[in-house]
């Protein structure tokens, strides 16, 4: 036995039942449960970030920069598990180069960087330009030179100006919606349109994908305005954070039915799959599945979100509920993503059996690394904060 | 003046043109495994396999990691061979330790055997291959023979393809990083030989010929025969042709 194959020889004596002698490693392991993870924290953050400047909630004001910066940080980590996990990756750029238009994979890159691009960073610059030219002017160093760097030479602050601004913005985010949209329905159908795998192929997987992206995203950003308030020592907006879990409420109602819709569909229909994937979920998956996506994940901040709706305990209580609730879903979401990717490679696609899979500690795709990509983007965004501190921002003079 | 603006509507009409057989493009990337490929060669590759002569020796599963350098590993293997059991109770057990290449055991009790066979397996180089459509870098593509072949020099290791074939026809060389399948012994066939294993194959269970050429062999064994596809509700365009395919067999 040659020492590298020693932990797949180990798999092999953890088979049940048969699969194709090619099927024993999980050919996604963790890196590829991170890269939908992570996509979908950016495409819910810059949701929520849109519900205020394109639907006018303004209620949600103080999360606005933060919203969108957070988008941004993750964003900027989002390909990066992916590459990491390639077999060549420093061929990755081919995709870039030679994509192969029938392949839902090869878009990724012009989908991310159309919304890293076009997006984000331009509703972010319309949004800072102003204080870009102002902070440029009150620091010194190299703070200054940077901020003046970032004004792209744009110094021009007459109100006619700053009006455009306004506009740009507006529209910039008006087609950020759709391509929010477009991200991560996309990444679902990723998965959604491989035919060989029952647990995959549904054409629910990209709206799903979608509603649970606005689920982590929205959660997401409840938990970085509550913790960034309390590093701050300044107290979070309590009607803002009311809103945000007022709509992290109607959409996990959303994204549970859409869910549970799947499921029934799948029983109800019983085809030739049913007896593995109920297998799957009622063993491999019972776990990941029942405990932590749906009852920790789930049920639980469904029931407290509704109860809260009605009755309303003091602001202190509900601070500490939305932080626990805010949490129970981004690792709720997490698992989900777990039980899709790995999920969906336990089972043989003979229906006979499965295979098995153990996360490592250490290594490229273990769960050391896992976290590290998790905390990268905790770590852009402080710098972010830093550079661009949304409480620093000028009042708006007109 | 003139000469301007007609220059201008020329343009536009030139920009509008492209724009919008530009569109048409991306819908052509939609309708992959809805279209009949266009197969303008004369020889067109299909295989057969016929279960009833199989005799689940293992030969051709261990020529073709000799003949293509596969990694000797239980886990990867261009072709193998499962061991069917139907028991009395119509329950099913597959197996297929190494493959079958050291060939077989029967661990079914023979009064509780109901029938049992073997099915070599192998890609079964569909013309709309799943794994082709996924590829994002177009590393994995027919040849104008219909045989499915792999770029390993442009092969990304993304895995995507892994995790297309309904068929698990595909793995990953660990020193290499990138894809690997059965080529359909790609660099023997274009030069008139067999593929390995259906030189090594003891009783002719295995075939390979060419699917426009009415007179070839496997033209008259699909013909002879009532032949079956696997998994044929997923449309792959398989050219993998079983004789005595139980519905078991997946």
């Amino acid at each position: 036995m040659v020492q590298e194959y020693a932990h797949l020889y180990d798999m092999l004596s953890k088979v049940q039942g048969f699969i194709y002698p090619n099927e024993l490693p999980l050919h996604w392991g963790i890196l590829i449960v991170l890269y939908p993870y992570i996509t979908g924290l950016v495409a819910g953050a810059f949701i929520l970030a849109s519900l205020e400047r394109v639907f006018k909630v303004h209620v949600l004001k103080p999360t606005y920069e933060l919203a969108l910066l957070s988008a941004m940080a993750f964003l900027m980590v989002a390909t990066l598990p992916l590459i990491s996990h390639l077999g060549k990756p420093g061929r990755a750029y081919e995709i870039m180069i030679t994509p192969h238009s029938t392949s839902a994979m090869a878009i990724f890159g012009f989908v991310y960087l159309w919304y890293l691009m076009v997006v984000l960073l331009l509703e972010i610059w319309f949004d800072y330009r102003r204080d870009f030219v102002l902070w440029s002017r009150e620091t010194k160093g190299i703070k200054r030179w940077i901020y003046k760097i970032l004004t792209l030479g744009v110094t021009d602050l007459s109100p006619k100006t700053l009006e455009w601004d306004k506009k740009l913005g507006y529209f910039v985010t008006v087609v950020g919606i759709p391509s929010a949209f477009l991200l991560h329905g996309y990444v679902g159908f990723i998965f959604g349109s491989i035919k060989a795998n029952p647990w995959w192929s549904t054409v629910l997987m990209p709206v799903i994908f979608l509603f649970s992206a606005m689920v982590s995203g929205i959660a997401l950003v409840m938990l970085i305005y509550m913790a960034v308030s309390y590093i701050r020592k300044n107290p979070p907006d309590i009607k803002a954070l009311d809103a945000i879990a007022r709509y992290l409420f109607f959409v996990l109602i959303l994204d549970f039915t859409l869910e549970a819709l799947d499921q029934i569909h799948r029983i109800y229909e019983a085809e030739e799959s049913f007896e593995i994937i109920s297998l799957l979920v009622s063993g491999k998956l019972y776990i990941t599945l029942f405990i932590m996506q749906v009852f920790l994940g789930t049920f639980i901040p469904l029931i407290t979100l509704g109860v809260l709706q009605l009755y309303k305990p003091k602001e202190k209580i509900r601070k500490y509920i939305y932080l626990v609730i805010s949490l129970l879903v981004l690792v709720g979401i997490f698992f989900m993503r777990w039980n899709v990717v790995i999920g969906g490679q336990l089972f043989s696609k003979s229906f006979y059996g499965f295979t098995s899979f153990k996360l490592q500690l250490i290594g490229p795709e273990g769960s050391l690394m896992a976290a590290a990509w998790i905390i990268l983007p905790f770590l852009i965004l402080a710098f972010l904060l830093w550079l661009l501190p949304p409480w620093k921002k000028h009042a708006e003079e007109f | 003046m003139k000469s301007r603006r007609e220059f201008l509507k020329a343009a536009a009409i030139a920009g509008g043109s492209v724009l919008v057989s530009s569109m048409f493009r991306p819908f052509n990337a939609v309708v992959f495994a809805a279209n009949e490929p266009a197969n303008p060669t004369d020889i067109w590759y299909g295989i057969g396999i016929d279960i009833a002569k199989c005799i689940g020796c293992g030969r051709c599963a261990n020529a073709c990691k000799s003949e293509n350098n596969v990694p000797r590993e239980p886990f990867f293997f261009r072709t193998w061979v499962e061991q069917y059991t139907i028991k009395n109770d119509q329950s099913v057990k597959v197996e297929s330790p190494n493959g079958g290449i050291d060939g077989f055991t029967q661990s079914v009790a023979p009064e509780d055997i109901f029938k049992t066979f073997f099915v070599p397996k192998m890609c079964n180089h569909c013309y709309k291959s799943p794994c082709v459509q996924v590829c994002p870098v177009g590393a994995t593509y027919d040849s104008p023979e219909g045989v499915v072949l792999v770029d390993q020099t442009h092969c990304i290791g993304c895995r995507y393809c892994v995790q297309a074939c309904p068929y698990g026809c595909r793995y990953i060389l660990p020193d290499k990083g990138v894809v690997d399948k059965c080529t359909l012994c790609y660099h023997r066939i274009t030069k008139g030989l067999n593929p390995a294993c259906v030189e090594v194959c003891p009783t002719g269970a295995r075939m390979y010929g060419n699917l426009h050429d009415p007179a070839d062999p496997l033209m008259k064994f699909i013909k002879d025969h009532n032949v079956r596809v696997l998994k044929p509700h997923l449309n792959t365009g398989s050219k993998l042709y079983y004789n005595e395919l139980n519905e078991e067999v997946r």
